[in-house]
């Protein structure tokens, strides 16, 4: 789109807009995080540090499987009622012991995943409304299953949601390490390139010969235990299973952070430190509100248009 | 989202335009595409009525057809959005504000309860159809924000959903709502009016073929001269006006704008759009279609209520599995199609 007779001055500020694009989720921490510092009282406390942080660990799991999704070309709506049915199931077999629940809960997301990836890859349904079915039939599911929110009394389980390492709550060291882990499997496996080939262009990914539904199934399958993984940890936090309400919304959080992070809904790339980055952002801007006494109603509203304004910029970068 | 490289590209062309040497099972497919939603309907609603007693009754089915009435009003827009190969996600949103919007407009009398929704809602779906058209954004992410925009303005209306408006029971607002005429409710009036309109939009306009030829083929169709930004920005606008005004007449109906109203309804319009017939992938649809689907949605809904020991959370079970069913067969029809 550079006009060549405009020379120096378009190139340098393409460059510019580009770096901008590129780094500007990290750069909107920075500010907002300064900004607070500043305007909000007691931001600059070990105690406030450990309730955002915690906060973020959830969404930020469940962006990571979308980050997956989205990088392939697709999305998944599912991951709210994912969150929801794996917290029944954790509820419904707490009784043989919290890990055997919580592989349970784990392979409810699987094979949510399962169903995800099928109507995808086999019968080549779009992933918004293979998705959106699962996401209506998974939260009845898990209504089936656990009718009304249910107390959990479970030392292990507790012990999940409030522990810590050296004041590091286990809910962020399980967050971090995912976050590695999937940054590690995009970047060094052959999985995770054969993914972001099928999101470039799935026709020439055909071509090439990858295994196109083998991979696609798997990334669906990685998001609906993600998802699960975030359903037991807010589980755990909340010590109460709630199917009504848990995870709702949260397709929502978790496209945001991943498009705000900068990974394009066109596929073909994923950035996993954006994604942490719009994720924390996303946490900030919503602290910053509330601790300001803004309505909650503000949020909604403050990011809907970050979502238009990160989308808007991922378009420039896009037209490249 | 963008192109698939599976998408029938024969399924595109609307159900006229099948070459006329069509063989016999390709015409019964897309006859299934057309049809199936209706003979689906009509067979469980004999099931229905057979299975109890309480189905075919005046109350039961006016009922049905009060809470089909609103739906049917929003997935009409639907239609055309999708239809342009397009989708709203905003459209739960709008119908609750849009309620809130006409329960408080309705102090000042009839005409600012149901024209305040209708700018309010409208003004939202222009900004859609612009970010879409012009901007050329994707209309999921577009409408998703929107949706999650419109919700929180409606948050910030009610004080945080705190104060509920009521309507004046003896206002002509809330006698649009509740009074009948020949013993069928003004609502349900209204929406087969609209949707007459509305079909006669899609098949006999320059418009409705503009939308049909964006949904098909965008490139070709701006090739062709047709105005692509304009239509998009139009059927966002469309969309967001129907949801407006069904939650204007839902108001109405519950003489109360109800702010918990709308969520989830995105995904029953859809579900009744492509249950009826009408191809995710743009370019093929049918208004007549999306009512068929609506209604078959309510009366699963309906025969799930009757079956007391149920509860409401296998009727979204019911749905998410009807959904998939339905979007299995369309795939699997417009595949076929394309192979013979």
């Amino acid at each position: 789109m550079t006009d060549l007779t405009l020379g120096r001055v378009t190139a340098d500020r393409d460059r510019l807009l580009r770096l901008l694009q590129e780094y500007g989720v990290y750069l909107g921490v920075v500010v907002l995080f300064l900004a607070n510092t500043v305007l909000t009282p007691h931001f600059l406390s070990t105690e406030n540090f450990r309730t955002q942080a915690v906060q973020v660990a959830p969404v930020l799991i469940v962006a990571l499987g979308m980050a997956l999704a989205i990088g392939s070309e697709g999305v998944d709506l599912a991951v709210g009622s994912v969150m929801a049915l794996s917290t029944s199931l954790l509820s419904l077999y707490l009784g043989y012991g919290p890990w055997i629940a919580i592989l349970i809960a784990l392979v409810g997301g699987a094979v949510i995943g399962v169903a995800n990836g099928s109507l995808i890859a086999f019968v080549g349904v779009q992933p918004i409304v293979a998705t959106l079915a699962l996401m209506v039939a998974g939260r009845g599911l898990a209504l089936v299953l656990l009718p009304q929110l249910k107390d959990v009394h479970d030392p292990a389980m507790a012990s999940l949601g409030s522990g810590d390492v050296l004041g590091v709550p286990y809910l962020v060291l399980i967050a971090a390490a995912l976050a590695l882990l999937v940054a590690f499997v995009v970047r060094r496996t052959t999985f995770g390139r054969q993914l972001l080939a099928i999101g470039d262009s799935r026709a020439a990914a055909r071509l090439a010969g990858l295994p196109v539904r083998r991979v696609l199934i798997l990334v669906y399958v990685c998001s609906g235990v993600l998802a699960a993984i975030a359903g037991v940890l807010a589980t755990a936090r909340l010590t109460a299973s709630d199917p009504t309400s848990l995870g709702n919304l949260m397709e929502l959080s978790a496209i945001t952070a991943v498009v705000v992070g900068g990974t394009p809904l066109s596929g073909g790339r994923v950035r996993i430190g954006g994604t942490v980055a719009g994720a924390v952002l996303i946490q900030l801007l919503t602290t910053t509100l509330i601790k300001h006494d803004l309505p909650p109603s503000w949020t909604q509203i403050a990011q809907a248009v970050v979502i238009v304004l990160a989308v808007y910029a991922a378009r420039e970068r896009g037209k490249r | 989202m963008t192109t698939d490289v599976d998408t029938p590209v024969s399924a595109k062309s609307t159900a006229e335009d099948d070459p006329p040497g069509a063989t016999r099972s390709e015409r019964l497919s897309a006859l299934a595409q057309q049809h199936g939603a209706l003979v689906t309907l009509v067979v469980a609603m004999i099931a229905a009525s057979l299975s109890f007693d309480t189905f075919l009754t005046g109350d039961n089915l006016e009922n049905m057809a009060l809470s089909s009435a609103f739906l049917a009003v929003v997935a009409l827009g639907m239609t055309f959005v999708i239809v342009t190969g397009g989708i709203d996600l905003s459209v739960g949103s709008l119908f609750a504000l849009g309620g809130v919007l006409a329960a408080w407009g309705s102090q000042y009398g009839t005409a600012v309860a149901l024209l305040l929704p209708l700018a309010v809602c409208g003004l939202i779906g222009l900004v859609n159809g612009l970010l879409i058209a012009r901007s050329r954004l994707a209309p999921f992410i577009v409408t998703l924000a929107a949706m999650l925009g419109a919700r929180g303005i409606l948050l910030s209306v009610t004080d945080e959903g705190s104060t509920t408006y009521l309507v004046d029971k003896d206002s002509f607002f809330a006698k649009l709502g509740q009074d009948t005429l020949l013993g069928i409710g003004i609502p349900v009036w209204i929406t087969v009016a609209l949707f007459v309109l509305g079909a006669v939009v899609l098949r006999r306009t320059r418009f409705g073929q503009y939308v049909y030829a964006v949904g098909g083929n965008e490139d070709a169709a701006a090739l062709m001269g047709a105005p692509v930004a304009r239509t998009k920005i139009s059927v966002y606008t469309l969309s967001g006006l129907c949801a407006g005004l069904a939650g204007a007449l839902n108001a109405a109906w519950l003489v109360s704008g109800v702010t918990i109203l709308g969520s989830g309804m995105e995904l029953e319009a859809i579900s009744a759009v492509v249950i009826g017939g009408t191809l995710l992938t743009g370019g093929f649809g049918f208004i007549s279609g999306s009512l068929v689907g609506v209604l078959l949605l309510k009366v699963i809904q309906n025969v799930i209520n009757q079956i007391g020991s149920l509860d409401s959370a296998y009727q979204q079970v019911v749905s998410g599995a009807f959904l998939a069913v339905v979007v299995i067969a369309q795939t699997w029809l417009g595949r076929r199609r394309r192979v013979l």
